[in-house]
């Protein structure tokens, strides 16, 4: 079951998609510190020839609404060389989950 | 909390999301407006006015943000209304000038809210003939060139026949001569590409030129279209080319699947936002004019080497259905137009195949007995005689009247171009060939009027 903690977070998904270099991690977890976004968990793999790292974060205390987050991570991802996304979970569960 | 998904299934969100174009295509909120109905014509638009504002005030702004939040676009946000012929008749007086007076106030009153409210499409401004026309609709119809030139945003219909009345040719000749019109009246016959004639028309349509608020519906519902031309494209391309077409339908299937749950999802939350009903999810493969976005080369990539050759009726076909398939499936409530459009001028790949001639109006007539609409955004010769595009409308609706679907007719007599001519509108409703028509006549079978039967398979009762 899950506790009344979790049911309070406001949950989404950080895509990271591009080449892989060094410091990817780094700048966004920078820039999600800055904006009080919290990292719950991280994965990363190379598919179809991409570095794909995804990032399911809580913004229930950031500093700036999604749309402001999602400005913010673009420009993080124009200067690493990285196309970056932020999604509620909510549309991966309809997706992938029946 | 960890991750529930792989990294498979988040790369292909994500994909689907950016490269592939998923978009909802449309929100569109549709508000009854019986109740305004008056012998008053004054009191009539104030209540309309006040009516329209406070419920659809908030579509805009909530639809803006839950776009944000799943980083989905919402490209259009539109309103539907009851049929004008419908709200305007109350305040007839039987004078056919008085009366048309009317019903361009009324047009520009909605154009005036749609632009106040920021929404670029209002639809309904039309009414229902299968099977006679009462004076009110002879009074719409007549004043549709007005309506049509004298405003932008509003978008309007007619209803001439259905499975159960069959075909009312005498609103069918009618609509010849009014499209011609139209084509004179407004600026390279835009106000045409606005008006679209059915047989069959459903009351919860999400997509214009055609949607209206039925009398059927509640007070105030919200559809939605969605569409992804694009991600069902790359579904194909991504598959062998040697694949089992049962094994393509059914990958189509799963795609289509995908998208309508994350668009019922969408939907249901602006739906909440604004605090009106949820009707329905259109799961539609709607084109515009970017590459990306063409059905054209969906059909393509299924193996044909231009849309409009032998094949292409039974790729349509086939596409319309595995996508109805997926999206029944995923959705609560699929609406009736899903499928797949055809629309000539909004397609890249149609476009390109009409140019060499492959893609022509007896082909795309066959198309449209296995799709979800009808022949649409087709630019046919300004000269062409009345009578021959009432004989279109008319092929048109009987595919829809015998074979229990909707079928749409949005035709564009295009004044000065000859078959072979170009011609831009440009935005949404893009650029294509003026096609040729047959230049045999169907005068004398069009001035018969009358009604043409419903079929043998509607004396059900």
């Amino acid at each position: 079951m899950k506790n009344v903690n979790e049911k309070e977070k406001d949950l989404a998904i950080i895509t990271v998609i591009g080449k892989d270099r060094t410091g990817i991690v780094a700048h966004v977890s920078q820039a999600l510190y800055e904006e009080a976004v919290n990292i719950e968990d991280i994965s990363q793999t190379i598919m179809e020839g991409n570095f794909v790292m995804a990032m399911l974060v809580d913004i229930k205390s950031a500093k700036k609404d999604i749309k402001a987050l999602r400005a913010a991570l673009e420009k993080v991802g124009g200067k690493i060389g990285q196309q970056i996304q932020i999604q509620s979970e909510k549309i991966f569960e309809s997706m992938h989950r029946v | 909390m960890p991750l529930k998904f792989s990294a498979e299934e988040i790369f292909e969100t994500a994909k689907v999301l950016t490269t592939e174009n998923f978009d909802i295509r449309t929100v569109t909120l549709g508000i009854n407006l019986l109740p305004c109905a008056s012998d008053d014509f004054e009191k009539l638009c104030q209540s309309v006015e006040k009516k329209i504002i406070n419920i659809a005030k908030d579509l805009i702004n909530k639809a803006n943000k839950i776009e944000a939040k799943y980083g989905v676009p919402i490209i259009n946000k539109r309103i539907t209304i009851t049929p004008a012929s419908l709200i305007l008749e109350s305040s007839f007086t039987n004078n056919a000038k008085a009366d048309a007076g009317k019903c361009v106030e009324f047009g520009k009153l909605l154009d005036k809210i749609a632009k106040k409210l920021n929404i670029d499409f209002i639809g309904g401004f039309g009414g229902f003939a299968e099977k006679g026309l009462t004076y009110a609709d002879q009074v719409v119809i007549d004043a549709l060139p007005d309506v049509l030139s004298q405003t932008e945003r509003v978008c309007a219909f007619y209803s001439l026949a259905s499975t159960k009345a069959g075909i009312n040719m005498r609103a069918v000749a009618k609509f010849g001569s009014i499209i011609h019109e139209i084509s004179q009246k407004t600026e390279k016959a835009i106000g045409c590409a606005k008006l679209v004639l059915f047989a069959n028309a459903v009351s919860d349509n999400p997509f214009m030129a055609g949607g209206f608020h039925g009398p059927s519906e509640a007070d105030a519902v919200l559809n939605i279209g969605i569409s992804g031309p694009g991600v069902v494209r790359k579904t194909v391309e991504k598959n062998r080319k040697d694949l089992d077409l049962d094994k393509l339908a059914n990958a189509i299937k799963q795609v289509a699947f995908k998208i309508t749950r994350a668009g019922e999802l969408i939907g249901r939350e602006v739906a909440q936002e604004i605090g009106v009903k949820f009707g329905i999810v259109d799961v539609s493969l709607a084109p515009t004019t970017k590459v990306g976005d063409s059905v054209a080369k969906i059909l393509e990539a299924m193996g044909l080497e231009r849309v409009g050759t032998h094949g292409t009726t039974a790729a349509l076909y086939m596409l319309t259905d595995s996508v109805k398939k997926g999206g029944i499936m995923a959705s609560q409530s699929i609406g009736g137009l899903s499928g797949a459009f055809i629309a000539v001028s909004e397609d890249i790949g149609m476009v390109e195949s009409a140019k060499e001639k492959v893609l022509n109006i007896d082909k795309l007539e066959a198309m449209t007995a296995v799709c979800s609409v009808g022949l649409d955004m087709i630019a046919i010769p300004g000269d062409t005689k009345t009578t021959t595009i009432a004989g279109i409308i008319a092929d048109e609706l009987a595919i829809g009247v015998a074979n229990h679907k909707t079928t749409g007719v949005r035709i564009i007599p295009v004044p000065g171009k000859k078959a072979g001519d170009y011609i831009k509108w440009g935005g949404l409703l893009g650029e294509t060939v003026i096609m040729p028509v047959h230049n045999e006549s169907s005068d004398e079978f069009i001035w018969r009027k009358g009604q043409i039967p419903p079929p043998i398979t509607s004396f059900r009762n």
